[in-house]
Order: structure tokens, then sequence, then C-alpha cells
């Protein structure tokens, strides 16, 4: 699960949940992938992350320092920031953890790079 | 990732592990590789939808298609299926293969209705159930979520015979739907009660463009 997908999981289908995000995340394995840094799709996607999120997320996979808990004005332009975006995007493989919801506590499984949303009948 | 041939695409696409035991209740079968290389050259030659796109594969089983959006060059692929089964394989796809930037979250299509990820995909592809076997009409429950879901276009395979109904609901739903072309399905005995060896359906392939609002 690259982090780019985490940032659009939430646990909101629960019924009685209100927001559902972020989800709270744990990392207990991960790897590094390559992956063709292109500029121009990162810039597009800015809007659709959510910043808070993916800083909370850097924080997990202790890459923190490479990008600032605020976003910043012009990023198009920092070519820096951007590559520290694209490798914490789509450079970082989570393969075992967990996403926790954090308003009922209910916990999804990452496992073999795979978040697994599924809910049971009861919570729907 | 250089421009790709249909050729090239197809013949990557036949080295695509199909379900291993397909279940009958979720029609579960792989996407044909040549029409799934068809369909992913289309988007890309004609309409320029999936080179450096984000692209979301709904029902995307063993992944075909992801991997073939991959392969045409998107930026940022991902498969949704509910089957765990299905999951294991995509991923072994992916990994046999190693692709980057392809990713498969295990979920129920029908509950990413209202969810963060309305709105996100430029394309949604999709080969939907076609809603034959005690779940009628899966196939246009998963064509109103795709059209959530997407900012720019959703092609899928819907049976030849529907063809007036959906260009009706789509009308309803805010896209332009045409169909792109007419195909001639070969699902092969991969159910054990099939009578004929081979079973050939009419499937219309679909282009619906998202209303700009």
């Amino acid at each position: 699960m690259k982090l780019s997908t985490y940032n659009f999981l939430t646990s909101m289908a629960i019924k009685g949940v209100k927001v559902g995000f972020p989800l709270k995340l744990t990392i207990n394995k991960k790897e590094e992938v390559e992956s063709e840094f292109n500029p121009t799709f990162i810039e597009r996607l800015l809007p659709k992350l959510d910043w808070a999120a993916i800083y909370g997320a850097a924080q997990v996979a202790e890459l923190a320092d490479d990008i600032p808990p605020t976003q910043p004005e012009n990023i198009g332009e920092n070519e820096l920031l951007l590559q520290k975006l694209h490798h914490l995007l789509f450079e970082i493989d989570v393969l075992e953890g967990q996403l926790e919801c954090p308003e009922t506590g209910r916990i999804f499984p990452i496992t073999d790079g795979i978040p697994n949303m599924l809910l049971n009948e009861d919570e729907v | 990732m250089a421009r790709l041939k249909l050729k090239k695409l197809e013949e990557y696409l036949q080295g695509v592990d199909g379900f291993e035991q397909p279940k009958i209740l979720l029609e579960q079968y792989p996407t044909p590789p040549h029409i799934a290389a068809c369909m992913i050259h289309h988007m890309q030659s004609q309409h320029k939808d999936i080179e450096g796109k984000l692209v979301g594969d709904l029902g995307c089983g063993c992944g075909m298609l992801s991997i073939g959006a991959t392969f045409m060059g998107a930026q940022l692929t991902v498969g949704f299926e509910l089957d765990g089964d299905a999951v294991d394989t995509f991923r072994g796809n992916v990994q046999d293969m190693e692709l980057p930037n392809v990713d498969c979250v295990r979920s129920d299509v029908l509950q990413l209705a209202g969810s963060k990820w309305e709105k996100t995909f430029d394309t949604v592809v999709m080969n939907p159930p076609f809603g034959t076997k005690h779940n009628a009409g899966m196939d246009m429950r998963f064509l109103e979520i795709a059209l959530k879901l997407a900012t720019g276009a959703v092609y899928s395979l819907h049976k030849t015979s529907t063809r007036a109904y959906i260009e009706k609901k789509a009308l309803e739903w805010g896209a332009r739907a045409s169909v792109v072309a007419e195909l001639r399905y070969n699902i092969d005995a991969s159910y054990k009660f099939h009578k004929q060896k081979s079973k050939d359906i009419e499937v219309d392939f679909w282009r619906f463009e998202i209303s700009k609002n």
C-alpha cells in the first residue's frame, strides 16, 4: 500500500462514523520501490492530498524530516520538496501493518501490501 | 514508459495469471488479454486517458486491466476487489511483473460511493459483473459509482442487450455515453456447467465522458 493510496482510505462506510479520517497508520514492514518521478502528476494530485494525513504517515514511516508539517505555498517551484513528496507517496510500500478508525477503533489489517477494508454485515 | 504497440501490450497481458478457482457467484473470469489490450490501447491512442493519469479499476479481479493501464503508462493505478483469492492473484501478478505504481485495495465497490475516492481518478476502467447470477443490475450499480469516482472518463463493458437502458441512465447520471466497439466475448468453459465448450456473448465497450460541472 503506497501512502498515496493511504491518503484516500477512510472508515466512513461504518455505520455511525462521522468522518473516519485519517486512519491511524501502523507500519510493521515496509519496502522501498522505485518509480518514475513525474512532477506534473504530483502537482495535479496536490489538491486531493490531505497534507496533515500525509505528514502523519511520514512520521510513522520515519520520514517526517522530509516534508514540512503544513503545506507550503508554491510547491510547484520547489523541486526538492516535490522529489521528497514523490518518494513518500509512491516509493514507500507498506507490506504489513494496520489502519485504525479514529472514531470506533476498528482495525483494518494491511497484509502483503493490501489493506483489507471489508466490513462485516453488522457494521454497515 | 515508452509508447506501447497494441501487439506488444497483448503479449505482456498474456502473462497475467487468471483465477485459480473462479467463483461463480462473483462472475469471476479474467478479461481476455486481447480484449483488455484493445480496450487500453484505444483509451490511450484515441483519448489520451491512460498515460500519466490516475486510473481506478473497479472489480479488478486478477488485475488484467490495471496491469494493462500500467504498461500503457498510467502514473498510478488503484484496483478495488472484494475477493481475497483474486486479490492474492493480483498481488502475485504485480510482483512477478515487477510493476511499480499499482495498488490494490480489498473492498466492496458498492461502498465506495460517498468515499474520499469520489472525483479522484482521471479515468476509471472496469469489466464489471454483468449481473447474471442472482445479482441482476450489478453492472449498473458499478457504473453509477464509477461515474462518481472519475473526473475525466469511465470505460466499461456491458451486454449489448442493455444498450438503450444504459444510454438513458448515463444521461440521468450526467455523462455523455458512446459505444466504442461491439465485442464478441468468449468466456471459455471456466464454469463446469457450460453446455457448449465456448459461449460467445455480445458485449458493448462503452466510453462515458464526465460532464464538467
